[in-house]
């Protein structure tokens, strides 16, 4: 049974558990085995919670056995991203400031996989505090594709995807600022939903840009990602910009009929630019689309080349305010011996955060200063307003949008270090729906020179099921996320 | 030089502490005063951890309300919440909580009485933010308690209409009393729950010019406010005076010394970077929601002591200081009620004998242990002319002491007053038959005898002689005898 | 508004401060071009004629999002102070605070 169960989907270990055939304690002893088999060239784990996961596979191995409370989550191992907070296990966002940070809390979406009944791991590698495309902004070590480690799996929340692509876990919570669970979803041959703002609690994340971030699942299918959906999403009197939007079965939903369904396609996300795998690979998708019955039409968002603009300068805004309160003084690293206070903030965040972090801080305090706020943040929240009508005109003719995920394949480490702007350019697929808080699916559409190609779909305000829908009949259609790649 | 007479403009901030149950964003208890040791009245929230989210208390929002419409404000429909950046030790985010383009109270004002003249003190905005840490200095270096974080604040900013000390204090007690009759604020200085910063330039007389204007921070107590205002003023007359120009600067009050102090803060500390706030919905505040809280405003200050004028003939003074608190007014016509006298004697024994025993005792005001058909019962006692003025001051003692019944008190220390004309007489006559030389001097013209003959038949008595009874039978007894013609 | 292409080496410090990040000369001189080019970027927005929009509202349709005033159980002295870097006895301690704020 050994290799066969870290390659269980979800939907497979639940049937097996709950029909006695395997218990949660093998499954995720073989997920921490593969861990240690395997992390030591993929690298997507900071920490490791063994001890604590082998007590909570126990103990939902006794509620598998007794028969109540048992959820499709039960007994299965999953991984965090490093910027969700876990009561008791290390949460650093990758970063030295927080290298040493412990929570004493948990945040609400740990709150609820644990009440039913998942079995935390540990915690993924990430670019510190959310800010990079590729993991390589992670203070302490880059993730590695694991479909070729010479490459980037793909950020920030790299970790994650990279660990479910490798099998060490059966799904992970990433999380989702402009593009960050879908790029390295694309780049991983895996699946991950960012899902409509204020859908997921954001209790005991960590924050990056308050406007913008989205908690969501990442997993192997599409099936897998909406029992995990199911689980996270609601309201949480917690977190005041989630809203009371009742929450459909999105199990059940997976199964509805897609014919007949409208997918437009943006003009301006195909333009000379994309790679030429990558272009061949979505084509196809669309023909598959097509056979299952979807009609498919141009549209335009006219206002798509501002959205990297809007996106960095809202985000670098909210990020300087957000990272305010990393200074030394109630927890993280502190500078030691400092003479003063200033001097204590001055040296703790010199020594603590990484370069790109400094830059983007420094960037968001200046354009919210005096004399630049009307003319960068406010401008910025203007032609915000432009691209979410966009999205609204685009939808009020189709269900969903079709798009790329990144206009390459996942480039090579050092690649794209070297020049900050031209990483933020990599994100001009997935950066506009963060800011018009529209959900989105990254799932796997082919491959390109052995490398993995990823589409997106892109959905209404709260039309997660719409979106997972015609996901899974794509993944009936065709098996690119069933491949694994080649790792021992 | 000339001597041009120099007018002061003072504006008054006003930061009163709210009292709810819990803190402005999260659900700790907001009894910080009460709680024993540092740091225990914390929660992720109020200390500013990673993933922590505010959620606005209800009950700040009404009191803030309540307060902007007893001062005539406009509460505005639509009300955000914004991040107001700047670093400091007890501030845990590195942004505060506040308001700042749309506070939840606009354009309201205040008449206050200085030297019996009315004065308008315009009120330009309320707006709900939450209270630091406290920090302790300890020679080289701070230590900080969280309790105090998080509590809500109230800041009420006037504009500068205010040309003299007089009229800040004016409304600043006015302020202090509304508060407390709203029972929103105890107005214990000491305690730090109400705070004053003052904003003062001068210009001369008759001019319209605003000239630049120091901000003295960090006043505690009338006093302070009173004295460094008036201490600024002079210092900046006498600048203008010299030939010489203001400095805009932040001051703190030295009390010991009595002078204003520059603290020299960098420029930066005064652009806050403000801007809304993304993790809180905005407040829409609907009509009906401001009437239900317009229709809980108890009766205020100002009406209640025009009422008093009206209703019960008072003297604008004594009106003006029974309701400068609530519980006194509110006392104050619980003994009109009960007692036969008028109204006037009622605010007599108050303002006059009552106010001087609650200060000998040490009394609270907010609690008046004495019932008050007690007092009642005792003013009216003199009324009748059952007990005199003098014994009258001695029962009130004596309640206040061990709580009896006035009537108990009178008849255990037998103070009945005597009014018996009959055993007064007697006395009398007993009194000039022994002393023949004064009723001598008396008839010879030296009429301040009187006064010590009273005196004697006072000493008879114990006191309890009716003086009126008295004095008009002494001086007829003393008119019988000069008829008489000199004794032999 | 005028661009602002360049973003020198003092201003490069001056922002570094707003943020309270201490920085070295040469970190300063680095930063120069890298947030030059980022900012010149954003100037693209300066295309888009925005007179008639606006501002994106952060929650559209959230509004009035309040809690009852109630009291929950505060978090353990303890586990706060755990993560404390400079602790004294029950407080939180921090060097010399001079005149600012």
């Amino acid at each position: 049974m050994g290799p066969d169960l870290i390659n269980l989907t979800i939907e497979e270990a639940h049937a097996l558990l709950v029909a006695g055939k395997i218990s949660s304690l093998e499954l995720t002893q073989a997920a921490l085995e593969r861990i240690r088999q395997t992390d030591s060239q993929v690298r997507a784990y900071v920490t490791v919670a063994e001890e604590q996961a082998l007590e909570q596979a126990r103990q939902a191995d006794e509620r598998l056995r007794s028969g109540r409370n048992v959820t499709p989550l039960t007994g299965i191992p999953f991984g965090v991203k490093d910027c969700i907070s876990t009561r008791g296990i290390r949460t650093t966002c990758s970063s030295r400031i927080l290298e040493n940070y412990i929570p004493p809390y948990d945040a609400t979406v740990i709150e609820r996989l644990a009440a039913a009944g998942a079995v935390l791991i540990g915690k993924q590698n990430m670019d510190e505090f959310g800010m990079g495309s590729s993991c390589e902004n992670s203070a302490f070590f880059a993730t590695r594709n694991p479909w070729n480690l010479e490459r980037v799996p793909g950020g920030s929340s790299g970790g994650s995807a990279a660990a479910v692509a490798a099998r060490q876990g059966l799904f992970a919570l990433g999380e989702d600022t402009g593009g960050s669970i879908r790029m390295p979803a694309g780049f991983c041959n895996v699946v991950g939903l960012k899902p409509t703002y204020g859908r997921v609690s954001r209790y005991g994340l960590i924050a990056l840009a308050s406007s913008f971030d989205c908690i969501g699942p990442m997993a192997r299918t599409v099936t897998d990602c909406a029992a995990v959906l199911q689980v996270i999403a609601g309201h949480d009197p917690r977190d005041s910009t989630t809203w009371n939007e009742p929450v459909p079965d999105y199990t059940a939903a997976l199964k509805q009929p897609v014919r007949g369904l409208r997918l437009g396609i943006p003009k301006e996300y195909f333009v000379a630019g994309m790679e030429a795998g990558v272009e061949k690979a979505l084509q196809e998708a669309m023909r598959t689309l097509e056979k299952l019955g979807l009609t498919l039409h141009e549209v335009s968002l006219p206002h798509t080349k501002y959205a990297l603009p809007v996106y960095y300068l809202i985000l670098f805004a909210e990020a300087s305010a957000n990272l305010a309160r990393f200074d030394g003084v109630r927890f993280g690293y502190a500078a030691p011996q400092a003479s003063d206070v200033i001097d204590l903030y001055l040296r703790t965040r010199r020594d603590g955060f990484g370069k790109e972090v400094k830059r983007r801080i420094m960037l968001g305090a200046y354009t919210l200063s005096a004399g630049y706020y009307d003319a960068y943040y406010l401008k910025a929240q203007r032609v915000r307003t432009l691209l979410r009508q966009d999205f609204e005109k685009a939808f009020a003719q189709c269900d969903a949008l079709l798009a790329p995920v990144c206009p390459t394949t996942a480039f090579r480490l050092g690649e794209k270090t070297g020049d900050p702007l031209s990483m933020y350019l990599s994100d001009i697929y997935v950066v506009a729906t963060n800011p018009a808080g529209v959900p989105a699916l990254s799932l796997p559409c082919g491959f390109s020179a052995d490398m993995p190609v990823g589409m997106q779909l892109i959905g209404r305000h709260w039309s997660e099921a719409v979106l997972l829908q015609i996901g899974h009949a794509y993944q009936q259609e065709t098996d690119w996320h069933l491949r694994q790649p080649p790792l021992d | 030089m000339s001597q041009m007479q120099y007018e002061a403009v003072i504006g008054l901030e006003i930061h009163a502490e709210l009292i709810t149950r819990s803190k402005m964003f999260c659900a700790c208890s907001a009894d910080y005063a009460s709680a024993p040791e540092p740091n225990t009245l914390i929660c992720p929230v109020c200390t500013g951890l990673p993933g922590s989210m505010p959620v606005v208390n209800r009950r700040a929002v009404e009191q803030a309300i309540m307060v902007g419409l007893a001062l005539h404000c406009q509460i505005n429909p639509m009300n955000v919440f914004a991040r107001k950046n700047y670093y400091y030790p007890d501030l845990p985010k590195g942004y505060q909580i506040s308001q700042y383009d749309l506070p939840i109270a606009v354009n309201g004002w205040l008449d206050v009485s200085v030297d019996e003249t009315p004065v308008r003190v315009r009120v330009r905005r309320a707006h709900l933010e939450e209270d630091t840490a406290k920090l302790f200095h300890q020679g080289q270096a701070a230590l900080v308690d969280f309790n105090r974080a998080g509590i809500p604040l109230l800041e009420i900013v006037s504009e500068p209409d205010m040309h003299s000390v007089e009229a800040v204090l004016a409304y600043a007690t006015q302020i202090r009393a509304i508060l407390r009759y709203l029972g929103v604020n105890s107005g214990d200085m000491e305690k730090g729950v109400l705070r004053f910063e003052a904003n003062v330039s001068v210009r001369p007389v008759g001019s319209q010019e605003l000239r630049t204007r120091t901000e003295i921070k960090n006043l505690n107590s009338f006093r302070a406010l009173t004295r460094a205002v008036a201490y600024e003023i002079q210092r900046q007359t006498a600048i203008y005076e010299a030939g010489g120009e203001v400095v805009q600067e932040t001051l703190g009050w030295d009390d010991v010394r009595g002078i204003t102090l520059s603290q020299r803060g960098k420029e930066e500390a005064h652009d806050y970077r403000y801007f809304p706030e993304p993790d809180l919905p905005p407040l829409e505040i609907d009509p009906a929601w401001i009437e239900s809280l317009r229709a809980q405003l108890p009766e205020l200050p100002e009406a209640r002591g025009e009422r008093f004028l009206r209703e019960y003939g008072l003297k604008r003074q004594d009106a003006r200081l029974l309701t400068s608190e609530k519980a006194l007014a509110d006392y104050f016509e619980a003994v009109v009620r009960c007692a036969k006298s008028k109204p006037h004697e009622v605010s007599n024994w108050i303002t006059g004998e009552f106010l001087r025993c609650v200060n000998d005792f040490n009394a609270s005001i907010d609690a008046i242990s004495l019932p008050p058909q007690h007092l009642a019962r005792l003013i009216d006692m003199v009324s009748e002319g059952t007990l005199n003025a003098s014994s009258a001051k001695l029962v009130l003692r004596e309640i206040f002491q061990s709580g009896q019944s006035p009537q108990a008190i009178v008849e255990q220390r037998n103070l009945a007053q005597i009014s018996d004309e009959g055993y007064l007489t007697g006395i009398i006559a007993q009194v000039l038959d022994e002393n023949p030389d004064a009723v001598a001097s008396y008839l010879a013209g030296k009429e301040t005898v009187l006064q010590w003959l009273m005196g004697q038949i006072a000493r008879q008595t114990r006191g309890k002689a009716n003086p009126q009874i008295a004095r008009h039978l002494l001086l007829e007894m003393l008119k019988k005898r000069q008829g008489e013609g000199k004794e032999d | 508004m005028t661009a602002h292409f360049q973003i020198d080496a003092a201003t490069v410090r001056h922002m570094a401060f707003l943020v309270r990040v201490g920085i070295r000369d040469e970190e300063a001189e680095a930063f120069s071009p890298q947030l030059s080019a980022i900012i010149d970027y954003f100037n693209l927005l300066n295309e888009v004629d925005t007179s008639q929009v606006p501002p994106a509202t952060q929650l559209p349709g959230l509004r009035n999002i309040l809690r009852p005033d109630e009291v929950a159980p505060s978090m353990a002295r303890a586990d706060f102070l755990a993560n404390v870097p400079c602790r004294e006895g029950k407080f939180v301690r921090v060097p010399a605070v001079l005149s600012e704020e």
